[in-house]
């Protein structure tokens, strides 16, 4: 199946239709529009045409592929004046500085904590910078991929506050684009969010509202399922835990670029699972491309400290989370993401928060097993957020 | 400073399967240390996760007396009195429920 239809098929199956998760490699092409048309029959054909057609249009896969006759098809289809607010849609967000600077972010090779872990040269570990961000972390690109598709399915319109809840990046990105688009934004944050999170979001000009910080991320996400009840407000519900949109931003950006910048090379990819969309997306990506391993980190306990982090077994699962996707799902202690999150400033010098550490752990624990295998790789561990956004927290306490 | 002060010791999620679910719980103890001892005490295992071998407490917990972080008073040897209000929480995590 070329790229061009399984852009098309994954947005409408996986992004509007809300449907379980699809294996889209085992669809075809009218097994896929049987699909699109028993599973979301209240939306009107225009508007999955639109998204669909604004996606490909936004997904970086090579959209002058698609045969002419697909493209004169859709055409038909689509009014002229839904493709005209697509395209103004389309324009508005590609002329906006912070969503230029989104993405395309460096995948840098770490030698020397390769070296460190006393790795053989077959073993290479990359790491994917995604604090170079405007919104310092990863989740500029799930913010990003939300609004648009929001803004494309008609879902967000002008004046509506765009509300979820968020254990911290999520809603600086939220912010960060709520302020260049003009998109208000309410955002439901454990109390327990450092200061720096706090200000940050301040400075952005969101609204913030706290939940019990005893109940953590999981609090924060039942009291905004209590808020978006109240018709008083016109909330559109981001709700990052279960919308594909959230998959569909590294399916259609990270997968990709990493996939580019190994050159096809890569072997295993290595995500911590928050909301899980990293690893949905480029990992659904990456299934298609060739043979890789797929591996999620989670906190090895309940009780952690690893910002963002869920662990599945005791939390609330995200809806968009796939469990026959990862190949393998590693535990890490907070103290151990920690560890490596200090190496990795002290060895690399690269200053990253502490689920990067987590990622580094595993894949340092993945590297020494594929070592003593004699096994050579090309893994990629995702690098979430930068350090700096931690500096008040136990994470980089002084001794 | 009583000896034996009644404390309430708040729970967040992640720990109340040690509590059989009570996010509230009434300890003794003079200090946050003693308190802390108690807490294992009625529940073994609970106090591995707040505190290293050395006994200080974990970098990722933050313990607050009264809404205050015991790191910017004496840790683990904050003094305690009766009705002071002890809350545990890890240093914001991706959350968890029973």
């Amino acid at each position: 199946m070329p790229s061009w239809i399984r852009i098309h098929v994954y947005a409408d199956l996986r992004l509007l239709a809300c449907c379980p998760a699809v294996d889209i490699a085992r669809f075809d092409m009218s097994d896929a529009c049987t699909a699109i048309l028993k599973a979301d029959s209240h939306r009107s054909a225009l508007r999955r045409n639109a998204v669909s057609y604004f996606l490909m249009n936004n997904s970086g896969l090579p959209f002058h592929d698609s045969p002419k006759s697909y493209v004169s098809g859709q055409s038909a289809i689509m009014s002229n004046f839904q493709a005209d607010t697509v395209a103004t849609i389309a324009s508005t967000l590609e002329n906006t500085g912070v969503v230029r600077s989104i993405g395309n972010t460096p995948l840098v090779r770490l030698h020397r904590l390769e070296r460190h872990l006393g790795l053989p040269a077959s073993i290479e570990i990359h790491l994917k910078i995604e604090w170079v961000n405007p919104g310092g972390s990863i989740k500029d690109r799930t913010a990003l991929s939300i609004i648009q598709a929001a803004i494309a399915a008609g879902d967000l319109d002008r004046g509506q506050t765009l509300i979820d809840a968020t254990s911290g990046n999520t809603g600086i990105a939220y912010a960060m684009l709520g302020a260049a688009l003009e998109i208000p934004v309410t955002l439901v944050v454990p109390g327990s969010a450092s200061e720096e999170r706090k200000r940050t979001l301040a400075a952005y000009g969101a609204h913030v509202v706290y939940s019990d910080p005893y109940e953590g991320s999981d609090g924060a996400i039942r009291l905004v399922r209590d808020l978006v009840t109240d018709r008083d407000h016109n909330y559109f519900y981001a709700d990052q835990y279960n919308n594909q949109a959230n998959a569909v931003a590294h399916y259609t950006t990270t997968g990709p670029e990493i996939w580019d910048q190994t050159s096809g090379r890569l072997t295993h990819f290595v995500a911590a699972l928050g909301t899980t969309g990293t690893l949905m997306g480029a990992g659904g990506f990456f299934r298609h491309r060739g043979t890789v391993e797929l591996i999620g980190v989670q906190p090895a306990e309940a009780f952690h400290g690893i910002e963002g982090l869920k662990h599945l077994p005791t939390a609330i699962v995200p809806g968009i989370f796939d469990p026959s996707l990862p190949d393998r799902i590693e535990g890490v202690d907070t103290e151990e993401a920690f560890d490596a999150a200090r190496a990795l400033a002290r060895i690399e010098g690269y200053f990253a928060g502490s689920s990067t550490g987590a990622n580094l752990a595993a894949a340092a624990r993945l590297g020494s097993e594929l070592a003593s295998k004699g096994q050579p790789a090309c893994i990629v561990a995702v690098g979430c957020d930068g350090g700096s956004r931690y500096l008040s927290t136990g994470l980089w306490e002084l001794n | 400073m009583a000896d034996e002060a009644g404390i309430t010791v708040l729970i967040p999620t992640p720990l109340r399967r040690f509590t059989d679910g009570d996010a509230k719980v009434t300890m003794a103890g003079a200090s946050v240390g003693e308190v802390l001892d108690s807490l294992e005490r009625a529940y073994p295992g609970i106090g591995e996760r707040l505190r290293d071998d050395s006994g200080q407490i974990r970098r990722f917990v933050n313990v607050f007396v009264n809404g205050q972080n015991v790191r910017d008073r004496d840790g683990v040897d904050t003094s305690l009195s009766e009705g002071d209000e002890v809350g545990i929480i890890p240093a914001m995590a991706g959350g968890s429920r029973v």
